[in-house]
């Protein structure tokens, strides 16, 4: 090709394609013309899947830069997993630049929607439900980006997961916002990822309702510059039935944001209610680990103004009965491990904030040797934070 | 010395005999079809066979074997690379052979023996000038042509254990799933430690690859599966079914296990490392590995089950490979 010619075919290659879009309508062989058509688009291409229910055998996956997959809604495009033969969740994604848009992933045997090493996705408006309640058979995780940069996830509701409902894992720059997440073990989980927003959602009937954690021996770690903050942490009160030996198996009932290790977590303007355990717990990483990369303290977490409502008064926590006694009915909003790694990033809360404390001596040390006491620590009245979130582009991208 | 020259001659005489025998059959591979940008909608199109229904390579068509075999439900599988007119392999350590762009793998996954073999699919990887393209053919039940699956399908079969499964031709994408790297596609079967040294010397012979590596062959022959030290057997089987995704830059990198055959630190190939992800997959159980208890152990569990959500490999299989079950087991067991 001679030069000119080439500079042509890149000027070409430059300009914007018009898009297409692939309509898929359920109904005979819809499984397999949506599959045929995730990989058969074109980077910009929108597959448009109509009304109704369609039933899969197997895993979905899309591995085209740019798509969007719009259905008609979450209550009426429904893509149905209950008698899913392989795979090890509905949806996999694993392009950049991908919207997932209204519609439904129904009773997978796995996870629901995951996207792995997917860049800049949106997640909007998508339901993912087990629709037999909560049992340890259910899958995993709900929506579950992991491993990518630039996420945003909007206006879903996940219903029924194992694990987390919406899972944000060894990932970076993150908004979860106006989800309803209902009947999880955990109902939103961010897992050694920095950059975090998590505001105005709706976290209620689960186990826990906002976990922020920070595990040793992943690929990516020093999570941390997470906001939790405008969103309505209430009554998570279902029995933990995430099958044993998993991270969250751990978490008591009762627990309305528990943060784990992490560096830099910010709690504020939330409305906790009905969270029997504690509304807020601020712990260190407590099994043992064998990482040097690992911090396993909760360091610089702040817990700003809230509306603390009735909590703490079932706590399923050995030496209930003492506890409750000791602080007169209801354990007061803030449980803390008490470790600090230094003084500087001990925990700080704000003006009225109150709590109590294990005074724990060193993390992995037994709960059984902890001394508690109210939380004695001065108020700050004014801090410091990132501005944290999805980047810019993808806000511009729902527009 | 002198037994491995002949051998060596052996061989090359084999790799000569494939080669005259399709030059008889007049057959010629489609360097265009390989090399060009769409998907071929038949594995006619590529002219990989002189007789594609016998399985019989066109010229530059080479068949090889691996000492241990990824398992896929107890396929028969019948593994061939395509090299073009006067291009070469290029030997990498005892890692992944290095193809010249134009190369083709091909794999055909069949069951039954003799005059009831039946031909299920046929999957190609392309090496164009961009990277790698997966895709898979479904083979029509008069056996006479394999058409493009991209959306995959489903296949009722019976498994040389007898038990009739539902077998599932992956779709494009699945190909990509364990034949990933940092996100390109690229081949996992062809490392030169899990090929046997006489064929790589016989490819030498022949022109068609630089110079036999270092640790060409050191991966055992899963042959003698039952017998010998568990140890190589499992970590080889582990490597061959489980690295591609669960490494790093793999599908399952976010995981944290690390199972390749080079992996020596204890934590990465999953002793006392607890779940990240797996959710049930767990089986209730706490760690990956539990030296001395493979029913405490993660590994064992999700081996043996058939259930998605729980069944590793995710893809791929539809039954359980006992044997490859027994020797993770064993090495399990033996671990102190």
């Amino acid at each position: 090709m001679n030069r000119l010619a080439l500079a042509a075919a890149l000027l070409c290659s430059a300009a914007p394609l018009a898009a297409e879009v692939h309509r898929i309508e359920p109904g005979e062989g819809a499984a397999a013309r949506l599959q045929e058509a995730l990989i058969l688009a074109a980077p910009g291409d929108v597959i448009e899947i109509g009304e109704g229910r369609i039933a899969l055998n197997d895993g979905l996956s899309l591995d085209v830069d740019g798509v969007t997959v719009q259905g008609q809604g979450m209550d009426k495009t429904i893509l149905d997993f209950t008698d899913q033969q392989g795979a090890g969740e509905g949806l996999l994604v694993t392009s950049d630049n991908v919207t997932l848009r209204g519609f439904a992933i129904e009773n997978p045997k796995g996870d629901g929607i995951k996207s792995k090493g997917a860049d800049n996705i949106i997640y909007d408006s998508l339901r993912v439900e087990w629709t037999g309640g909560p049992k340890p058979t259910n899958g995993a995780y709900g929506i579950y980006p992991v491993e990518s940069t630039g996420v945003l996830v909007q206006r879903s509701k996940v219903v029924g997961a194992s694990d987390a409902g919406i899972y944000v894992g060894q990932s970076r720059d993150i908004t979860v916002r106006g989800n309803l997440v209902e009947f999880n073990v955990a109902g939103i989980e961010i897992e050694n990822s920095r950059n975090a927003l998590v505001e105005k959602n709706i976290a209620t009937r689960n186990t826990g309702g906002l976990l922020v954690f920070d595990l040793p021996g992943l690929p990516v770690m020093g999570g941390g510059n997470v906001i939790l903050r405008g969103n309505v942490v209430k009554d998570n009160d279902t029995p933990n039935f995430a099958p044993p030996g998993n991270i969250v198996a751990s978490v008591r009932r009762g627990t309305g944001a528990l943060v784990m290790a992490n560096d830099g977590v910010l709690i504020e303007n939330n409305s906790f209610e009905g969270n029997a355990t504690a509304h807020v717990m601020v712990i260190a990483y407590m099994q043992p680990f064998d990482d040097p990369r690992y911090n396993p303290h909760a360091r610089n977490v702040i817990i700003g103004p809230n509306a603390f409502g009735r909590g703490g008064d079932d706590p399923q926590l050995e030496g209930k009965e003492a506890l409750l006694a000791a602080f007169g009915g209801a354990l007061p909003p803030v449980l803390w491990d008490g470790l600090a790694q230094s003084p500087e990033s001990a925990l700080k809360i704000a003006p009225g904030v109150t709590g109590w404390t294990l005074n724990l001596a060193q993390p992995g040390q037994s709960i059984a040797e902890a001394r508690p006491g109210p939380l004695m620590l001065t108020p700050v009245e004014t801090w410091e934070f990132p501005e944290v979130g999805a980047p810019a582009a993808l806000e511009a991208r729902l527009k | 010395m002198r037994l491995g020259a002949g051998l060596l001659v052996a061989a090359a005489l084999a790799l000569g005999g494939v080669v005259a025998q399709a030059h008889l059959a007049g057959a010629r591979v489609s360097d265009a079809a390989v090399m060009g940008e769409g998907f071929p909608p038949t594995l006619g199109a590529f002219g990989f066979f002189a007789d594609a229904a016998r399985q019989v390579p066109a010229p530059g068509v080479i068949a090889y074997e691996l000492n241990t075999p990824l398992w896929s439900d107890g396929a028969e599988k019948l593994r061939f690379i395509y090299l073009p007119a006067g291009t070469r392999l290029a030997a990498d350590g005892e890692g992944l052979l290095r193809f010249p762009v134009g190369a083709a793998i091909i794999k055909t996954f069949a069951f039954g023996k003799g005059a009831e073999r039946r031909l299920i699919e046929t999957r190609v990887l392309l090496h164009r000038a961009d990277g790698w393209v997966a895709l898979p053919y479904r083979w029509n039940a008069e056996q006479t042509e394999a058409r493009l699956a991209l959306a995959g399908g489903r296949v009722e079969v019976v498994t040389p254990a007898g038990e009739a499964i539902s077998y599932a031709i992956p779709n494009k994408n699945q190909c990509k799933t364990c034949h990933s790297l940092d996100g390109a596609v690229i081949p996992i079967g062809p490392k030169a430690r899990n090929l046997s040294a006489r064929w790589l010397a016989a490819m030498v012979a022949a022109g068609r690859l630089d110079r036999v590596p270092e640790g060409a062959g050191s991966q055992p022959r899963w042959d003698g599966a039952a017998k010998g030290p568990a140890a190589p057997l499992a970590r080889a089987y582990l490597d061959v079914n489980c690295a591609h995704c669960h490494r790093p830059g793999g599908s399952a990198s976010n995981s944290g296990l690390d199972l390749r055959w080079e992996q020596a630190e204890p934590h990465a190939i999953g002793i006392f490392k607890r779940p990240v992800a797996a959710g049930r997959g767990a089986g209730g159980h706490e760690f990956a590995i539990v030296p001395g208890q493979p029913d405490r152990s993660i590994l064992i569990y999700r081996m043996e089950s058939t259930e998605p959500g729980v069944a590793m490999p995710e893809l791929g299989r539809s039954s359980t490979d006992h044997r490859g079950v027994a020797v993770v087991r064993r090495w399990i067991a033996e671990m102190r």
